[in-house]
């Protein structure tokens, strides 16, 4: 272990410190008012609160296994439809731009709709969390394969290999780079939409928590339930990093 | 073969094991029709090592992808040992100009790729990968990546991985023109070597002079479009040889003797491109 090995985390560490270091003095002296923003002393107090009061732990659980649902469902789903559109030009054609219409719309506005569809329930949270994660999913697998090196293709073809070994042992594996950004971005929309959902619909796991401590005008314990959602994030993102580096060590 | 004494005869006494048949390739362009090959005919004899040297725009990768059986619709025939074949075919092994590992896949499952695809056991297909990693003077980099590597070491990796199908004829296409001039005289060596263990039968596409001069047994030049067989010529140059041939007078009187031929060749093709400019330019 050296210097630096350690150097871009203490650098990223020591300036989150300093930043609410900063905030601290700014509140205390006066420049920021405490009654909008906490002091962050104040908010590092709180998690304790928000860990033995308000049942975290299990809130943290609930959202991600509800990211996690959403995760494996964009998996199957969003991959399979980016194979598909890459497989038959005339649907990418006719597809690709509503696809890519439907990425940047704010679909968190469709939940009324869902709830009627699903209920208030954990189901309209990880669907509406799945629906607006799809589209970076479908085109990041699409761009993916259709950007395979036309000289794998031939190695293949020139081994002879069939259609099912040109896709599983060239293509896909060629594509997983960039599958794996889709990926990494719908579970970012996913875990957004969830939460999101689960505030608004005030129903399940740290959505629901965050909306309540607000409620109560509680804002040290409602940016402490906030880490918890960071936290959510930073889990994916390492579990997403470690299965692409299984799949592809390179 | 044996009813075609005169054919035999020309290839000096030995039976031809490759022949390639009166090739003919147009390419439709926005301009008409331009032929790109034009009635190319050669035949290469089991164990030999031919050059196929041209000018850029000789129709060489063309009909290296008819050859290895990526490109159709073509005229003319390819024979292997007397059969026509059409499309990609096991029997000839081909290696790209471009780099073409599999970056997801370490030393030695690139490999036993194509081993993989025959469904031989993964303990056979990893001894026999092994087998040829060694020949290519790769031995105790199994496990690296391909990003790992020199672009050489990349290009033998990708000569092993097709010499593990064991191809009859292995099909090269400039496999060393990204690299400097002395990995090229150097991965020659290898080449050579392998060539004295394997009896390889190789047929070898380049634009480079001292390449062809110190790896073949008959250079066949091609002219500036359309590529035509110009003349072949034998390279009496003895066997085994290393890179050291390149300072042997007989060396340097072969690199003379084909440059003549290209030369004209070459400098067609320059013209040819400038002609194509000014046009462009007083369009």
């Amino acid at each position: 272990m050296n210097s630096s090995q350690w150097g871009p985390s203490a650098l990223g560490l020591g300036t989150a410190v300093a930043t609410a270091a900063v905030l601290e003095a700014l509140i205390r002296g006066g420049a920021i008012n405490a009654y909008i923003v906490p002091l962050p002393s104040q908010v590092v107090l709180a998690f304790e609160r928000v860990l033995v009061e308000e049942n975290v732990v299990h809130r943290f659980l609930l959202t991600t296994a509800e990211t996690l649902v959403a995760g494996a469902l964009i998996t199957v789903v969003g991959i399979g439809l980016g194979v598909l559109l890459h497989r038959f030009r005339l649907i990418r054609a006719a597809c690709e731009t509503w696809v890519a219409a439907f990425a940047s719309a704010p679909v968190v506005l469709m939940y009324p709709l869902f709830l009627v569809i699903f209920g208030r329930s954990a189901t309209t949270i990880v669907m509406m969390g799945f629906v607006a994660a799809l589209p970076p999913v479908i085109l990041k697998t699409l761009e993916g394969l259709a950007g395979t090196r036309p000289v794998l293709i031939d190695v293949g073809r020139s081994f002879s290999v069939t259609r099912s070994q040109m896709f599983w042992k060239i293509m896909l594996p060629a594509a997983l780079p960039t599958v794996f950004v889709g990926l990494r971005l719908g579970l970012i929309f996913a875990m957004i939409n969830i939460v999101g959902v689960e505030f608004l619909i005030n129903f399940g796991g740290l959505g629901q928590l965050i909306n309540e401590l607000a409620e109560r005008y509680d804002l040290p314990g409602t940016y402490a339930a906030i880490g918890f959602v960071v936290l959510v994030s930073v889990l994916f993102f390492y579990v997403t990093e470690r299965i692409e580096r299984w799949l592809r060590p390179a | 073969m044996n009813g075609e004494p005169d054919r035999a005869g020309k290839a000096a006494g030995i039976e031809p094991f490759v022949s390639v048949e009166h090739i003919v390739k147009r390419f439709t362009t926005a301009d008409g029709s331009l032929v790109a090959v034009d009635d190319v005919s050669f035949s290469v004899a089991r164990g030999e090592f031919v050059s196929l040297i041209g000018p850029s725009g000789c129709g060489k990768s063309t009909l290296f992808n008819i050859i290895g059986g990526l490109l159709a619709d073509y005229d003319g025939a390819i024979r292997v040992g007397g059969e026509a074949i059409r499309g990609t075919h096991g029997e000839i092994g081909m290696v790209f100009q471009e780099e073409s590992t599999f970056p997801w896949r370490n030393v030695l499952e690139n490999v036993a790729f194509p081993l993989e695809i025959a469904g031989v056991p993964k303990g056979e297909r990893h001894e026999r990968a092994r087998h040829f990693i060694d020949l290519v003077g790769l031995g105790g980099f199994e496990r690296r990546q391909p990003s790992e590597l020199s672009g050489g070491m990349r290009q033998r990796v990708a000569i092993a991985r097709t010499l593990a199908a064991a191809p009859q004829i292995l099909l090269m296409d400039e496999p060393f023109a990204a690299l400097d001039e002395q990995t090229r005289l150097l991965l020659g060596d290898k080449v050579l070597q392998i060539q004295q263990t394997l009896r390889q039968t190789t047929l070898l596409i380049t634009h480079n002079i001292t390449e062809a001069v110190q790896l073949s047994d008959r250079i066949i030049v091609m002219t500036y479009r359309p590529g035509r067989v110009k003349r072949i010529v034998d390279i009496d140059l003895p066997r085994p040889r290393t890179s050291a041939v390149v300072s042997s007078t007989a060396f340097g009187r072969h690199v003379a003797e084909i440059w003549n031929d290209l030369r004209e060749e070459a400098s067609r093709g320059m013209r040819d491109d400038e002609r194509q400019l000014r046009g462009g330019a007083e369009r």
